[in-house]
């Protein structure tokens, strides 16, 4: 799949509120269990105002992928990083590349753990049980004509206003 | 069975000894969890509490969390803290949410029990198995949010949830809260100086568990589905204005209380209201973890205050507002600050200060008393000023109104007792007494005084089902039947924001049932709240609670109210005896209050019926 195509998780700051259903959900759809620390999607919360959820952004030439010393990890046409379990070590040198901080070390296998957009299930669970529609499963394309959307309307608002 | 950790910590704080209690199933199946668990391990491990100095260390401080706790159920994270109260001398309890109850949780707990005193400062980490007291004498005198910061700090890991006492927690002021994650608070009838008074300064709790429950794909199913109705109109006002929203529909209503519940209007309430707060000062609206509803407004204030961010629910904004008069967002964003960092109750501190502005401007209290404040109705410097020194227990203002309303009236006598406005020591929450009698009626009765969380009896009030300007015996039905269903809901413990997206009581026995896969009707769980209201009462009994303590204050017989839409509503005693007779009668307690020996026997207690109960 061309990159232009590939579809990521997005969040939107305004919405997102930090109730972290997505990371509850994220445990059950990826391992069975509900425990939010085994979660490939991330909440983030920086008091007093900003709230966040960032996952795997499924990067161009990625940086985890080029850090792996045993070529644990390689990358899908449709941007999915995959983890050979068998390779990887856990030495999480990938952890500490990743310009988002969306690479876990899972805390019983000792295993990398990244967002795999729930490919099984066919869709990221974590944007079906977003209670605010806070997380969309779009092309940045997609993404960014939302966010010219939004900006055409308040403008006009403001505009109308005067 | 499933959802519960099975296990809880006792932490004797005098040797600094640990040791481990187990969660058994007919326990859990008998008291489900949170308001359950609290009053019968409250009940047990006092036996007798009437003797017990709430600040000794023979009171026991207890938390809980339930079953729902880390299980990605609809707003379940919660826990809740009990002891024997310092403000009302019963049966204590608050419940607070936010993330704690899922770490503390996932570290493989129910709850812990603290019995003693520490001889020095000291916090709590729980962190999977590793319990550990540490020194906090780095931290003694720190506000609450400070405390959450240098814990994370010290601890090198910000996953760690903080629940904390602030400066006032610290110098025993009977309003004083827990706080967890800066704006949840375990709030009422004055558990964080209980905390303090043990020299316990906080809980810090990280988990890396997973919670494992009975039936995790069809939880995450039914859960899908109760979140989604979530989104739906029962919750709209939690999601949108918040519960501030209630100014303007209370100030129609003539229930708004202001002026120390002199009136039940306040004419500013347009500049106080959800909608204008919505517009002018909420920055951001953020959830608790695991709601889907999220309702907590975070408030920034501008010009004088600028900076000053808090969060600002109905209750904090109403009684620090109109109550005490004042009509600024900007000052009550910043009064609630000071409660929140210094530590105190919003709700019983904008009581006791609207009582105290009543007494300065009859004169009860001079400049004498109050250290040089003016304290006015409406002045937004004497407000702060009398916060700040209360929270402190600075000068003769600050210790005064740290003693919270009943205490303080009593000091002052002259009269001031009559427009004291609390049932049991408790400070009254923002519901006018006189034009919302079932209200009335249920906050009088609750368990921990008076208390608009114990059975929503305001509902059929507002929402005009009943009369609201009379009472009938009809209402003590009401109040029983709200009690029970509080119970549950306090226990299982999920937010009561949900309250109307639960379709039945059989809907939150399936949860129930979902999560610990223990086989649960609506009918039953209904009756463990009947039996758990009942040991919260029993300890009350025993603490010297009678018929004579389920009242409102004298304001509520004798002050006619003034407000054109309510003119002259009051309570007539004649109907309030009454209804109070109708709600004992539901109850299966006899004239004076007090249990029957055969009711308590139908839920199963026979250690209440025996020492508390008595013959028809």
């Amino acid at each position: 799949m061309e990159s232009r195509l590939r579809k990521i998780i997005v969040c939107d700051p305004d919405k997102c509120n930090g109730c972290r259903i997505c990371e509850y959900i994220c445990s059950f759809a990826s391992e069975g269990v509900l425990n939010i620390k085994k979660s490939r999607i991330r909440v983030v919360r920086i008091e007093p105002f900003l709230n966040l959820a960032v996952t795997c952004r499924k990067c161009e030439d990625p940086p985890c992928v080029k850090a792996c010393p045993r070529d644990a990890l390689t990358q899908k046409p449709s941007g999915i990083i995959v983890v050979d379990e068998n390779k990887c070590n856990g030495c999480g040198w990938c952890v500490e590349t990743c310009p988002f901080g969306v690479i876990r070390l899972h805390l019983d296998k000792r295993k990398i753990i990244i967002c795999d957009y729930c490919e099984k299930h066919g869709y990221p669970r974590c944007v079906e049980y977003c209670p605010k529609e806070a997380l969309k499963y779009v092309t940045l394309d997609q993404a960014a004509r939302e966010l010219s959307k939004k900006a055409v309307q308040t403008l006009m608002q403001e505009l109308a206003v005067k | 069975m499933k959802g519960y950790a099975g296990k809880y910590l006792i932490i004797d704080l005098t040797r600094g000894k640990t040791s481990v209690g187990r969660v058994d199933e007919s326990f859990a199946l008998n008291y489900i969890g949170g308001y359950g668990f609290g009053a019968r391990t409250l009940y047990d491990m006092m036996p007798k509490p009437a003797e017990v100095d709430p600040f000794s260390p023979e009171n026991v401080l207890i938390w809980w969390t339930g079953p729902l706790a880390g299980t990605i159920s609809t707003a379940g994270n919660k826990y809740a803290v009990f002891a024997k109260s310092p403000l009302t001398g019963i049966f204590g309890f608050g419940i607070s949410s936010g993330l704690f109850a899922s770490e503390f949780k996932s570290a493989g707990w129910d709850g812990v029990v603290f019995t003693g005193r520490s001889e020095k400062p000291v916090y709590l980490t729980i962190d999977d198995e590793n319990i550990e007291l540490r020194s906090a004498s780095s931290i003694w005198g720190r506000t609450t949010w400070e405390t959450e910061e240098m814990i994370k700090e010290e601890l090198g890991d910000e996953s760690f949830t903080v629940a904390s006492i602030g400066p006032a927690g610290e110098r025993m002021v009977r309003l004083a809260n827990i706080t967890n994650e800066r704006n949840r608070q375990v709030g009422r009838c004055g558990l964080g100086a209980v905390m303090g008074s043990k020299n316990l300064k906080a809980v810090a709790a990280r988990g890396t568990k997973d919670v494992e429950v009975f039936d995790t794909e069809g939880l995450v199913k039914f859960i899908a589905e109760l979140n989604e109705r979530c989104q739906g109109s029962a919750t709209e006002k939690y999601r949108v204005y918040g519960t501030p929203a209630n100014i303007l529909v209370h100030n129609k209503l003539g229930c708004l209380p202001s002026y120390n519940f002199q009136r039940g209007t306040f004419e500013y309430a347009e500049e106080v209201s959800g909608e204008m707060m919505l517009k002018t000062h909420v920055k951001k609206i953020v959830a608790c973890a695991g709601c889907p509803i999220a309702c907590d407004h975070v408030n920034q204030a501008r010009e004088d205050y600028a900076g000053t961010v808090s969060s600002v629910d109905y209750e904090s904004l109403e009684l620090l507002g109109p109550n005490c008069g004042i009509r600024s967002l900007d000052t009550i964003t910043k009064a609630v600050e000071i409660c929140d960092t210094l530590g105190v109750d919003t709700i019983s501190a904008g009581n006791v200060i609207g009582w105290a502005m009543e007494c300065f401007e009859k004169g009860i209290l001079t400049k004498d008393d109050t250290d040089g404040v003016e304290l006015r109705f409406g002045s937004n410097e004497a407000l702060l000023e009398a916060l700040r020194r209360m929270c402190l227990k600075e000068g003769r203002l600050g210790m005064l109104l740290s003693e919270g309303v009943r205490r303080a009236s009593q000091i002052v006598g002259k009269g001031s007792e009559r427009f004291a406005v609390h049932c049991k020591g408790l400070e009254w929450a923002a519901y006018e007494l006189r034009s919302l009698q079932t209200s009335t009626l249920g906050f009088a009765v609750s368990n921990r005084g008076a208390d608009y969380l114990r059975s929503g009896s305001y509902q059929v009030d507002v929402k005009g089902k009943v009369d609201r300007l009379r009472l009938d015996k009809s209402r003590g039905k009401i109040v029983y039947d709200g009690e029970n269903q509080y119970a549950v809901i306090d226990s299982l413990i999920i937010c009561k924001f949900t309250r109307g997206v639960f379709k039945s009581m059989d809907e939150l026995a399936k949860l129930y049932t979902l999560v610990t896969g223990l086989s649960m009707t609506g009918e039953q769980i209904l009756k463990a709240g009947e039996r758990i209201h009942n040991v919260a009462r029993c300890f009350n009994v025993k603490c010297g609670v009678t018929r004579k303590d389920d009242y409102p204050p004298p304001r509520a017989f004798e002050d006619p109210l003034p407000d054109d839409i309510v003119k002259g509503a009051v309570i007539r005693r004649e109907e309030y005896d009454e209804a109070l007779d109708g709600y004992y009668e539901c109850r299966g307690w006899n004239r004076d209050g007090v249990p029957l020996k055969s009711k308590l026997l139908e839920l199963g207690l026979t250690k209440e019926a025996e020492e508390v109960g008595v013959e028809a």
